[in-house]
Order: structure tokens, then sequence, then C-alpha cells
């Protein structure tokens, strides 16, 4: 295979670090470190919460726990959207190949962790409001940007050409990103014009520091999570890349 | 300028020799509203309370499910291709033929509606605020489909794919779109929100669509 | 070679698709009356290259430009044409869409041979008649620089006469034309083998 003779010209430490190759073999040491740092985030998490804090309140009754686990993974919802929004500028601006698989990686992610954070809003709000679903301002935009993850896994899936894929759907990503806000708006308001606030704030600001403690200990515990399964997720987005070029290549060996 | 004319002036001779679309989107249009009382019963008090969610619902469906004939047709002749060298630039052709979706979808929509109207009992002003309002809604709703068509016309099995794309994206106009017909509160904002939502993306979408065109012909 | 600024300049272009590289370091001017033709087996890269030159690919390395304000002329696999417009509403509208800076409608059908068919619904065309509108869409728009991508393609023997007509013609006014075909043509002045590498 011949190599492309003119390369970019001084790689800077960024493109260093970000390219494909060297990003695997910086990174993988790091996998097994994180995985160990966010199994010992959980433990210390979960110890607090069960036997630091008290397990129910005033406000939100014996559905407290549900809390540690919804709270961390209805940020996280948000916050891949907003890793798949950096890395849209990735692709669509430097064109850079780590940024289409990191994106491609964070998509799946970002629908799981946004499923959990219905379900387990879904299970609080049963005891809370009497019903499994409210359509509340909150629960209706998560269900929205649920949506939005399936459909650009969905444009993920359609094409064959990766590379098309991926910058097709960084100007989709764009879009979203531009949506939601107008959505979460639009929904808040809907909201209001039809049921009064009524609501109570689950996370008020009168938060008990015992509560307070390990719920920011489970914040950073499923992030790491989230930083642990995306790491893994590109290296095998990389390798399946790879795989898929040797394929190629061993097509048109044959061919010529 | 004479250029962004004949596009629109061509897509609309070509969907007038066609024929057979605007029909049957004004086809499915009544049909979705007419299938509802079957799903929610004959109650005529209830279905003239329902009808403008109902007309929304429907005009909703029928201006989303065609948007795959956006710029296949263009795609699948090379005319696409060929618009990337004309003397206006690409957002300006995506804008054009933007327009001319719109006068072929939302007109025969919005000119079927008093039929749907007189079906669900519905009274004149709630009509008028209902047509109102689709006319100021469906903007935006042509604009959300053209980045949805534009993203999914590389692909060859692309068809439900846009729909399922901009649907979430365009809830916002359906909510400010009911939310303007009948209820006394918040109705003048409601009406303000989705003007504002259909100027901004019909001024917004041109580009994105015209760049998911380039990236989707490489 | 001609003196004359070059109408089409290509710097150390590449491209690549993927993990596999089509081309790389191709770099030529293109001066008026010049005929490039490239050449070379199927997938080598011929369409793609005339894509980066065009503009509507972006290359991986390396840069085109093209001398003055308007685009080149494309002829691609499609016609772009359109069944249900006649003739000289297909011929028409490229006219309005790409300028009027060519030759009327009418002509420009006379001269590839659809004379007195303007009124004809295009679907009611053969495949190389269909070409022809095509080939006539680069006469109502007066473009220096042609890019033809097997421009005979479904053509008859009477069709190649025309097309070398055609671009003997451009040459003859100033133009410059690169074509991708495995027919020859008179006039040729460069010859570009694409993969040729394995």
């Amino acid at each position: 295979m011949t190599e492309l003779a003119t390369q970019p010209k001084q790689p800077n430490w960024f493109s260093r670090l970000a390219h494909p190759g060297n990003f695997m073999a910086w990174t993988r040491p790091l996998i097994m470190p994180l995985a160990v740092l966010t199994a010992l985030a959980f433990v210390t998490g979960l110890w607090l919460a069960f036997f630091r804090a008290p397990l129910e309140t005033e406000n939100v009754g014996t559905t407290l726990p549900i809390l540690y686990i919804h709270v961390p993974t209805a940020w996280l919802s948000q916050f891949i959207y907003g890793a798949m929004f950096a890395a849209a500028l990735g692709t669509l601006v430097w064109r850079h190949p780590l940024a289409d698989v990191a994106a491609r990686a964070a998509a799946p992610l970002g629908a799981a962790f946004t499923v959990l954070a219905l379900f387990t809003g879904a299970l609080w709000g049963r005891p809370t409001w009497g019903t499994f679903w409210e359509w509340d301002g909150r629960m209706t935009s998560t269900l929205i940007l649920l949506f939005i993850y399936l459909g650009i896994i969905a444009l993920w899936r359609a094409f064959d050409d990766q590379l098309k894929a991926a910058r097709i759907v960084a100007i989709f990503t764009l879009v979203g990103s531009v949506n939601i806000p107008i959505i979460k708006f639009s929904v808040d308001w809907w909201n209001t014009l039809h049921q009064p606030a009524t609501l109570i704030t689950s996370t008020g600001p009168r938060m008990a520091p015992e509560i307070f403690l390990p719920l920011m200990v489970m914040l950073v515990s499923f992030t790491l999570l989230f930083v642990t399964l995306e790491l893994v997720s590109i290296h095998t987005g990389i390798l399946k890349r790879r795989a898929d070029s040797l394929s190629r290549q061993a097509a048109m060996g044959s061919a010529a | 300028m004479s250029a962004f004319f004949a596009i629109v002036g061509r897509d609309l001779k070509l969907a007038a020799r066609l024929g057979g679309d605007a029909l049957t989107l004004v086809l499915f249009f009544v049909m979705v509203g007419a299938v509802m009382p079957f799903a929610i019963g004959p109650d005529r008090v209830l279905l003239a309370q329902l009808a403008p969610g109902i007309i929304w619902i429907a005009a909703f469906l029928s201006m989303l499910l065609g948007l795959d004939r956006l710029f296949r047709a263009d795609e699948d002749d090379g005319s696409m291709l060929l618009f990337r060298h004309a003397v206006i630039p690409l957002e300006a052709v995506v804008a054009a033929k933007m327009l001319a979706h719109w006068l072929l979808t939302a007109v025969p929509v919005l000119v079927a509606t008093p039929l749907l109207a007189v079906m669900l009992s519905m009274d004149g002003t709630s009509w008028g605020e209902t047509a109102l309002a689709l006319l100021l809604g469906t903007p935006a709703l042509t604009a959300f489909g053209t980045i949805g068509a534009a993203v999914t016309v590389s692909l060859k099995r692309g068809g439900l794919l846009a729909p399922v794309l901009i649907l979430p994206l365009a809830i916002p106009v359906l909510i400010f779109g009911v939310a303007m017909i009948g209820a006394p509160v918040g109705s003048s904002a409601a009406m303000l929100f989705l003007s504002a939502l259909s100027l901004v993306s019909v001024a917004f979408c041109p580009f994105a669509a015209a760049l998911a065109l380039r990236v989707g012909t490489e | 070679m001609m003196a004359a600024k070059p109408l089409l300049t290509a710097e150390n272009l590449a491209l690549r698709r993927g993990e596999r590289l089509l081309f790389q370091r191709i770099g030529f001017t293109l001066s008026p009356g010049e005929l490039l033709l490239l050449r070379g087996p199927n997938g080598a890269g011929k369409s793609s290259l005339l894509g980066v030159l065009s503009g509507l690919l972006q290359p991986t390395d390396g840069k085109v430009e093209w001398a003055g304000e308007a685009p080149p002329h494309v002829l691609g696999h499609l016609s772009g044409v359109k069944t249900r417009l006649t003739l000289a509403e297909n011929l028409d509208f490229w006219a309005s869409v790409n300028g009027r800076t060519g030759i009327a409608v009418a002509a420009a059908l006379e001269t590839v041979g659809l004379g007195g068919l303007d009124g004809i619904e295009a679907g009611h065309l053969s495949a190389g008649q269909t070409r022809r509108l095509g080939l006539a869409r680069l006469l109502v728009t007066d473009r220096q620089v042609w890019l033809l991508d097997e421009p005979t393609a479904s053509l008859d023997a009477k069709g190649d006469g025309l097309v070398a007509g055609l671009i003997a013609q451009r040459l003859a006014t100033g133009g410059a034309v690169i074509a991708a075909t495995h027919h020859d043509i008179a006039g040729v002045t460069g010859t570009l083998m694409l993969g040729a590498t394995p």
C-alpha cells in the first residue's frame, strides 16, 4: 500500500496524541486503571449512600436512593450530547478520524444513559406522583432527547461509507444541539401552560450535606463509567475500521 | 435571482406535469384526520374540542412523510451535482427548492383544512385560527424537513429515516402551533414563538442542508 | 504550449477514500487550447479526479485553482435531464441556472442534432439522444473549461464525431477540456495515466 507522500505540516502535540494509532497506544494502559477507579468510586458512593446517609427524607420519602442513579444518568444524558457536539466540531472543522470514532461510540452510550434516566425517573415518579409517566417538563424533554439519540444511531447505521456518515451525522448533531434548548424551552412552556407548577422540585436547595456528598460521588462514578466505556468503545471502533480496511485491501488484492 | 425562480418554477411545473403527488398528499392529510373519529368516537363536542390538534397531527405527518421527494429526483438524475456549478450558491438552490416544496405541500394541506374542519365539527373561528397557525408554522416544518431530506439524500433507503430524524426537532412547532389556537392564555405568545421559529429556521436551514448535500455527494 | 495564463491549475493533488489512496502527486496546468485526456482502468479514480478538479470533492492534499469567476462545465454519467420537461424547457432551465452566456436554446439543440424536437418531452428520447441533450447544456452557458466524464457514453459513431467537434470548437475558441475517455480525440495535448501503481 502506498503511503501519502505529504504529511500535514508540523503536527502539534494534540494531533500527535489524537492520531488513531497513537491514541490507541497511549490510552490502552489507561483502561484497566480507569475501570478499577470507576469500581472504587461506585463502591464509595454506594457505601456513603446506604450506610452514611439517611435512606429517606421528608420530601421524597423512601425513594431517595433512586436519586443516586437518576441524577447522574440524567446529567450524563446531556453531558454526552455535549461531548458529541464537541466531536461533531472535530469532524467538521478538523476532519479528525478520532472525532468520528468518538462520536459514533458516544451515541449508544448517550441513549443508554438517557434510558436509565427515564427509567429511574419513572420508578421515582410512581410513589411520588402516583404514576410511572408524568408529562413533566424535564421528563418530556429527556424523552425527546432519547428520540434524537436514537435517530442519530439510526443515521449512523444507515450509511455504508463511515467517513461520509461521520460528517453527515456531525451536521445533524449540530442541528440537534441548536434545537435542544428550543425544545427544552417549548416543553417547559407547554407544561406550565397546561398544568401550573404544582410539582415538588426533587432536588431542592435544602439538600442535606450527607445526601449531597454521596450524590456527588455517584455523579463522578457514573461520569468515570462513561469515560471508561467510551474509551473501550473507541478502541473497538478503531480496530473495526482497521479490520474493514484490511478486508477491502484483500478484496482489491484478489481482483488485481 | 432569475436562477432562484427558475428552480422554483421548474419544481412547480414538474409537480404539475406529474400531477398525482399533491393529490396523494391531500388524500393522506384528509384520511389521517378522518380516521380519528373512528379511534375517538363520533362525539361531536369532543371532536370539535380535539379538532385543532387532529389537524395539526395530520398536517405534521403529511409534511414529514413527503420529505424524501425534496431532493431525491434531482439526486437520481444528476441535477444535484450540476447545481453545484450554478451561478447562485447551493444554499440559494436549497432555499428555492424549499420554497417550491412548501408551496407543493403546505398549500394543498391548507386548502384541504376546511374539509376536515367540517368533518370534525369545528366552528369558523377555530378553523381560522388553525389555518393561521398552519400558515405560520409550516415554513418551520418545511425548513426542518429540508435538513432531514438533505441528510438522508445520499442513502438509497433514506425514506423513513428523514421523518424519524426530524420529528423530535419539530416538536416545538407542534407545541406552539396548537397552543396558539383557542387558548386565551399565552396564545399571542405562542403565535410570536411560532413565527420566530419559522423565520429563524427558514433562514438557518438552507445552510445546514447545503452543507449536508455537499458532504453527501463526496 | 502557449504562454497564456492557465485556465486551471492543479497542484500536488491527492485523494484518499477511507484507507485507500486513489491517487497522489497529481499536478498540471491547463492553458487555453489544451486537451487533457484521463486514462486508466475502471476504479482508477478518473471520475474522482474530475470531481476534485470541478470542486465537488475535497482533495486530501493539494489544491485546484480556476482562472476567473465561473466554475467549469461538468458532464458526468448523469445528464440532469428531467423526463417530464420538454427539451427546450430542460435546456432553458440550465441556461437560467448557469447563466445565459452561451448560444440560444434552439441553436444548441440544432448543434447537437436534436433540432426541431424542442417541444417534445425528454422522456421520449433514447439514451443517446438524452446524452446529446446533456451536451447541449454545455453550449447554452459559456464556460471556458469543460470537464467531461466518458462524454461518448451511449453515443453512436456519429455521436462520437459530434463530441469531437464540440471539443475542437471549445479548444479553438480559447477554452480547454479535460476528458476521461477511452476514445482517441483529435487535438490531445496531454495524457494522464491513472491507476498505474497497484
